[in-house]
Formats: structure tokens, C-alpha cells, sequence
């Protein structure tokens, strides 16, 4: 901690603690002992497989948008760690509350590629998704969903159901009262649930020390009562670890838990966004050797888990999915314009019925 | 019938809702043990247990995001904001994600939930604590807007609103908590949400309010009764959607309109029934539709809040004047 002038004849009444977890060293090679299910390549190369096509997916999604076939996008270039661990961690009944850069969460959860296509091509209808029925959509607001995190493990604990929420956003949420308020609640009552911050570094063009004097984002978790834990977000194995662990503790009544997953943000923002104009080349360049894809893939190689083989099919693979996923996207039949009415409410009010008649050229009632 | 007043009508209904459905939870500050501070909750966290009344830490955004999430997982969430002036901060949560949840999901998650406030000045409460900003929320599309003015509609229209499968503002009048007493007969029967209740029927001219200042509308309809005109009185009840065939259908009859609200002129809802009126009863008018309203300045303190508030006679100013044109 930072010298402070403190008066040392007062007692000290409170002392805090934040670990840090690091299994996967940027090379790929060993720094501790690994978790158990580290000794099972089929879970590894499936986070393996799930990152590269997140990868590849995202690479599409912006030739799609620098096309004009797309709208504004988000990429996960760098951190696709941070939302594949946490995800592989949940069950599917599990509640998941995705910010705008959590493709990769969705994608394991059943979402189809197409699906978040959709959405970001300016489809409503990518929300109405293939996965988990009760999943929230993307939240754009930053860190406005951690207060709807925190009704729903509210909703799950009064039905005493052995659910957890799962809230992701970035480091700039954690500058919310939003995020606060709900971590808050969710300590006094003990809630299943799990905020993970993808603490990529930058919110757009605003470092993390203009964000916060914290020595880190995890002991924000410490003033609302509960466990935060700092995770190396770029290696998977140590996501998916604290996930697991944190997400079984929430789920056996033990409360909720925070994880800070410290990663980088390769890409810009967004499609709309150009990271020169606030950042050094030499900074990227330097996160480009801690990025997970390659440290993962370090490290299944050494275990003789995967091979060149493996990898070219992969790839082949990823391509032909996503390939087929753009063709479905682009192939998707308009909506009628008079739609934007359907689900406003559970039946359109005759006030707006008319409005909805007018759009469609139909005659007035 | 037992006799009741509008804050133990609403008592009444949130007791009736909770006993009848066990999804319906109520949240917000000082709502538990305390009963909340006009005693709307009264007896409800005894009565029904803290997991379903509950006390939430003082943070309104809060209180607003925690109904979205229980409502998406199929509860059906009554929060309190404690006065209206503090329910800014919920505003991120109605117009981003309560109001929209269902059809940005395209009706694959919903948002059942009602969120109550009291509403107006003229209880000499502090700054602060005597907003009616309700037509910011009525801007705002997929929310339902609601406003009872009596002991009665505040039992059926609160019911109406928890039974509701959409986001329901409830504002409850403050003023009128407790001067307004009547018959209610607790019997689990809701009232239409909207639709506007015609208070009187007059062929001269149809005044138009809702909420709390019903009460200087009724005075004022007595008097100009008395002197000869007939005003044709309605409590709009719900702003967003309003009735609009009740509004239309009376002003056809009577050519006259005079618009009572306790909010600021510039963009509040009168201005809104007004440009309906214009638009589709132009050839109805006899005068111009006019409104009596609370002025343009921020609501002030106690000691000048009733100079803020439409008064009786204003409100008798108004209708004499429009009865004048010919």
C-alpha cells in the first residue's frame, strides 16, 4: 500500500487481504501446481477451441463491419480468457448478465455465431438467442445490469434454488454506482452471486489510474463485505479456476464473490474507435506476448495435448463456421417495419396500435 | 363497506396482492419493520415475512435494478421510492432496461414490476420531496404511467398494476394519502388500467386532471355549478397509455377543455392531451384548450408551495373564460 500519514498509536482494528492467481505463465509453462481439472485435455483444448473461434469470429465481424455489413462492433482481441473461463464454469441454469464484450460467454452458452451477428448488425431479434432462455442480453449501459444481477440472485435465494448470476463487466463499470450498489446488497444478503471485471486496462481512451487510485479492483469487493481475488486474465486455466471456485461457493449459500481479471485489450474499443490515438504501439506490442490464445497453446504443446495437425483443422473448422454463420446473418429475412411495436408491451395498447397501422400502411380502425 | 384512506387503500391492495400471489415481493427503504414513512407498508413485513418485505439499503437505483432482475426471473416486484423527488436516479433503469427489456429480448425476457413513489407538493414536506415530474416517465415508451385520486381507484388501479405483465409507475398522490377517505371494499377486484374515470358528467366544459389536484378540480366544478356551468370533470387515472376516447368523446360533447395539473407548464402532460385534442377535435372546439398548471420554476419551498399549486380559483378562471368564448 501507498505510504500514507497514519496515526501509528491508534490500534489497528480491520486488516485485508487480496491473492492473486497465476497458473500459466505468459510462455505457457508452469508457475504453480495446477488445478485438477487441468489434467483433462478435453476441457483445455475445448477452451482452447472456444478462444480461437471467438478469435477468427471476432476477425469476420469487422470485415463485415469495414464492409458495411455490419454495425458497430465489439472485439475481445486479448481477453478471451476472461469471458470463455468464466463461462465453461457455469451451469446452464445458471443466470449470465453479458456486458457488450462478452461474445465469447454467449458463444459457450449456446448462442449461435448468426445470432450475435444479428444483434450487432441492429436486429433485436440477435437477442432473442439460442441460449439459456433466462440469460440476459448484452448490457450497453455500462455496469447498469449489476443491479438486475442482484435481483435475480435475489429471486434465486427467496426460491432457494441452487442457481448463481453471473455478472461481467469492465473496469470502467467498477467507477459506477451501479456496480457498488449492487455489490453492496448482494454482501448484506449474502447473495449467489459472481461479478467478474474484465479489467482490460483502458475504458475507450481512459486508463485504469484515471479510474480508480485502488492497487487493484478486486478489494472493491472488500468494502461490500465479501471475497475479491485478483485472477491473471489472460491465462484460462486460472480463470476457469477462480471461476469455478467462485461460482460453487455463491451456489452452496456461501455468498457472493468478486473476481478482477487483469488482461489486456489488444483491439480498439470498437469499430468505431482508433486506440493510436491514445496509446503507444510499444504498450500493445508489449500485451501481445501475455495474450491467452498463445500462452494456452504454449503450454497444451508442451503437454503434447495438441499439435500442428490439430490446430490446421481447428482453424479449417472455425472458418467454415463462421464463414457459414455470415452467410446465415446476411441471408436473414428483414424485419417489417411496423414490427418495432411487436413486445413493447404484452398487448400493444389501441393507442399505439394505430401507430403500429400507420407504419404499415394499413387503414385506421 | 368499511371506510379507508388512500395510503391504507394502498395498504390494503399491497396485503391482497401479496396474499394472493406468492411471486409478489416488496422492497424499498423503510418499507420492513418500519412500514414505510406514510405506513403504506404497514403490518405487511409481520404479516408476509422479510424476505418477501424488504428493507433495502438506501440506494434508489438499486431499488429499481433489483425489480428488473426479480421481474426477468418471474417475480413480481413492488418498490418504493420513498418521494419523488429522489427517483432520478432510477430514471437509467426505466427508460434503459424496465420499459425495454421486453422488446429489445423480443419477448423473450419481460419486466412485471411497479415501482411507487408519492407524487406532488402542498405537505409542506422539505426540499425535494414535493416533485411531480410525471411526465418525464409518461415519455417514455413500453412503461405504464399510473396516478390514482381516491381511496378507491388507488386500491383497484395498484392492483391493476402488480397484475400487470409490463413496468407500472405508480404514483400515489401524497397530498391525499390521508384527506382522502372512501369506501373500499377489499374484494381483489382491480380496476382497468388505461382508462380515464369520468368523476361528473357537464355538457359546458370538460376539465381534465388527475392525482391530487382532482380535489381543487372538484371544488371548483362545485362552484361554477353554482354559478350556471356545468363541467364535465375527468380523472385521468392512467397517463401512459391514456384514454384518449374518453378525453375526445367529452370534448366533442362540450367544446371545452381545460387541462388541471400541478406539474410545470413547459412540456407536462397537458400539453400532450391538449395537441391530441387539437389534432383530432379541432372542428369539436368552441375556445381554445387551455391549461392550469404549476409554473414554470422549480417547486419551491413550504412556505410558497401553495402559491405553486393551481388554485380553486384559477381553476374557476379558466373554465369562466373558456365558457366565454362563443
Amino acid at each position: 500500500m501507498a505510504s500514507r500519514r497514519v496515526n501509528q498509536d491508534l490500534p489497528v482494528i480491520a486488516r485485508f487481504e487480496v491473492r492473486h492467481r497465476n497458473y500459466l505463465a505468459p510462455d505457457g509453462s508452469i508457475q504453480r501446481p495446477l488445478p485438477s481439472f487441468a489434467s483433462d485435455s478435453k476441457l483445455l483444448t475445448e477452451l482452447y477451441r472456444s478462444m480461437v473461434l471467438l478469435r477468427l469470429f471476432d476477425r469476420k465481424a469487422v470485415a463485415l463491419q469495414r464492409t458495411g455489413r455490419l454495425g458497430t462492433y465489439a472485439v475481445s482481441l486479448g481477453q478471451e480468457a476472461v469471458s470463455v473461463g468464466i463461462a465453461s464454469a457455469m451451469r446452464m441454469e445458471d443466470v449470465l448478465l453479458p456486458s457488450y464484450r462478452d461474445n465469447g460467454a454467449l458463444l459457450w452458452r449456446g448462442v449461435k455465431l448468426e445470432e450475435i451477428l444479428l444483434f450487432w448488425g441492429g436486429d433485436e431479434r440477435g437477442n432473442r438467442f439460442s441460449g439459456p432462455v433466462h440469460d440476459f442480453p448484452f448490457c450497453v449501459p455500462v455496469g447498469s445490469q449489476a443491479p438486475h444481477a442482484a435481483g435475480i440472485a435475489y429471486a434465486l435465494k427467496l426460491r432457494k434454488q441452487p442457481r448463481v448470476a453471473v455478472c461481467l463487466f469492465g473496469d470502467g463499470a467498477t467507477s459506477k454506482g451501479d456496480v457498488y450498489e449492487a455489490m453492496n446488497f448482494a454482501g448484506v444478503h449474502k447473495l449467489p452471486l459472481v461479478f467478474v471485471v474484465a479489467n482490460n486496462q483502458w475504458a475507450i481512451s481512459v486508463p485504469l489510474r484515471q479510474q480508480t487510485a485502488c492497487e487493484t479492483l478486486a478489494q472493491k469487493a472488500i468494502a461490500a463485505g465479501f471475497i475479491g481475488e485478483q485472477v491473471d486474465g489472460s491465462d484460462v486455466v486460472a480463470m476457469r479456476a477462480a471461476s469455478e471456485e467462485a461460482i460453487a461457493a455463491a451456489r452452496d449459500g456461501h455468498g457472493p464473490r468478486f473476481i478482477e481479471a487483469v488482461t489486456y485489450r489488444l483491439g480498439d474499443h470498437t469499430t468505431s474507435d482508433d486506440a493510436a490515438r491514445y496509446r503507444s504501439a510499444e504498450e500493445v506490442q508489449a500485451h501481445w506476448k501475455e495474450e491467452p490464445i498463445a500462452r494456452l497453446r504454449a503450454y497444451l504443446v508442451a503437454q503434447k495435448m495438441w499439435s500442428k495437425a490439430d490446430e490446421e483443422q481447428l482453424a479449417a473448422e472455425c472458418h467454415a463456421r463462421v464463414e457459414v454463420a455470415a452467410e446465415r446473418y446476411l441471408a436473414t429475412v428483414p424485419r417489417r417495419p411496423e414490427t418495432m411495436f411487436d413486445h413493447l408491451y404484452a398487448d400493444l395498447p389501441e393507442a399505439y396500435a394505430a401507430q403500429r397501422r400507420e407504419l404499415a400502411g394499413e387503414p385506421d380502425a | 363497506m368499511p371506510e379507508a384512506t388512500l395510503v391504507e387503500a394502498i395498504n390494503l391492495a399491497l396485503a391482497r396482492a401479496m396474499e394472493d400471489d406468492p411471486d409478489v415481493v416488496v422492497l424499498g427503504e423503510d418499507v420492513g419493520v418500519n412500514g414505510g414513512v406514510f405506513r403504506a407498508t404497514a403490518g405487511l413485513q409481520k404479516r408476509f415475512g422479510a424476505e418477501r418485505v424488504l428493507d433495502t439499503p438506501l440506494a434508489e437505483l438499486l431499488i429499481s435494478g433489483l425489480c428488473v432482475g426479480m421481474a426477468a426471473q418471474g417475480l413480481k416486484p413492488v418498490g418504493e421510492i420513498q418521494f419523488m423527488g429522489f427517483i432520478y436516479p432510477c430514471l437509467d433503469q426505466l427508460v434503459n432496461h424496465a420499459s425495454r427489456l421486453r422488446n429489445r429480448t423480443q419477448g423473450r425476457l419481460t419486466c412485471p414490476m411497479v415501482l411507487r413513489t408519492p407524487h406532488g407538493a402542498g405537505i409542506r414536506a422539505p426540499e425535494h420531496h414535493s416533485e411531480s415530474t410525471e411526465a418525464m416517465l409518461a415519455h417514455i415508451p413500453g412503461l405504464r404511467v399510473v396516478m390514482p385520486s381516491s381511496p378507491e381507484r388507488a386500491y383497484g388501479l395498484l392492483l391493476a398494476a402488480i397484475r400487470d405483465p409490463d413496468p407500472v409507475v405508480f404514483l400515489e398522490p401524497t397530498r391525499l394519502y390521508r384527506a382522502a377517505k372512501g369506501e373500499v371494499e377489499d374484494n381483489g377486484e382491480a380496476l382497468p388500467l388505461d382508462t380515464a374515470f369520468v368523476l361528473k358528467e357537464g355538457r359546458d366544459l370538460t376539465l381534465i386532471s388527475w392525482g391530487a389536484m382532482l380535489k381543487e378540480t372538484m371544488a371548483a366544478t362545485e362552484a361554477l355549478s353554482a354559478e350556471g356551468i356545468a363541467a364535465e370533470v375527468i380523472d385521468l387515472a392512467t397517463l401512459k397509455p391514456y384514454d384518449e376516447d374518453t378525453v375526445l368523446g367529452s370534448v366533442a360533447k362540450t367544446g371545452r377543455c381545460v387541462i388541471v395539473h400541478e406539474a410545470a407548464r413547459t412540456g407536462g402532460f397537458g400539453a400532450e392531451i391538449a395537441a391530441t385534442i387539437a389534432e383530432r377535435r379541432l372542428s369539436s372546439l368552441l375556445a381554445p384548450v387551455t391549461r392550469v398548471t404549476g409554473y414554470d420554476t422549480v417547486v419551491p419551498m413550504a412556505r410558497l408551495e401553495q402559491y405553486y399549486m393551481p388554485s380553486v380559483e384559477r381553476i374557476k378562471t379558466a373554465a369562466r373564460t373558456v365558457c366565454q368564448f362563443s
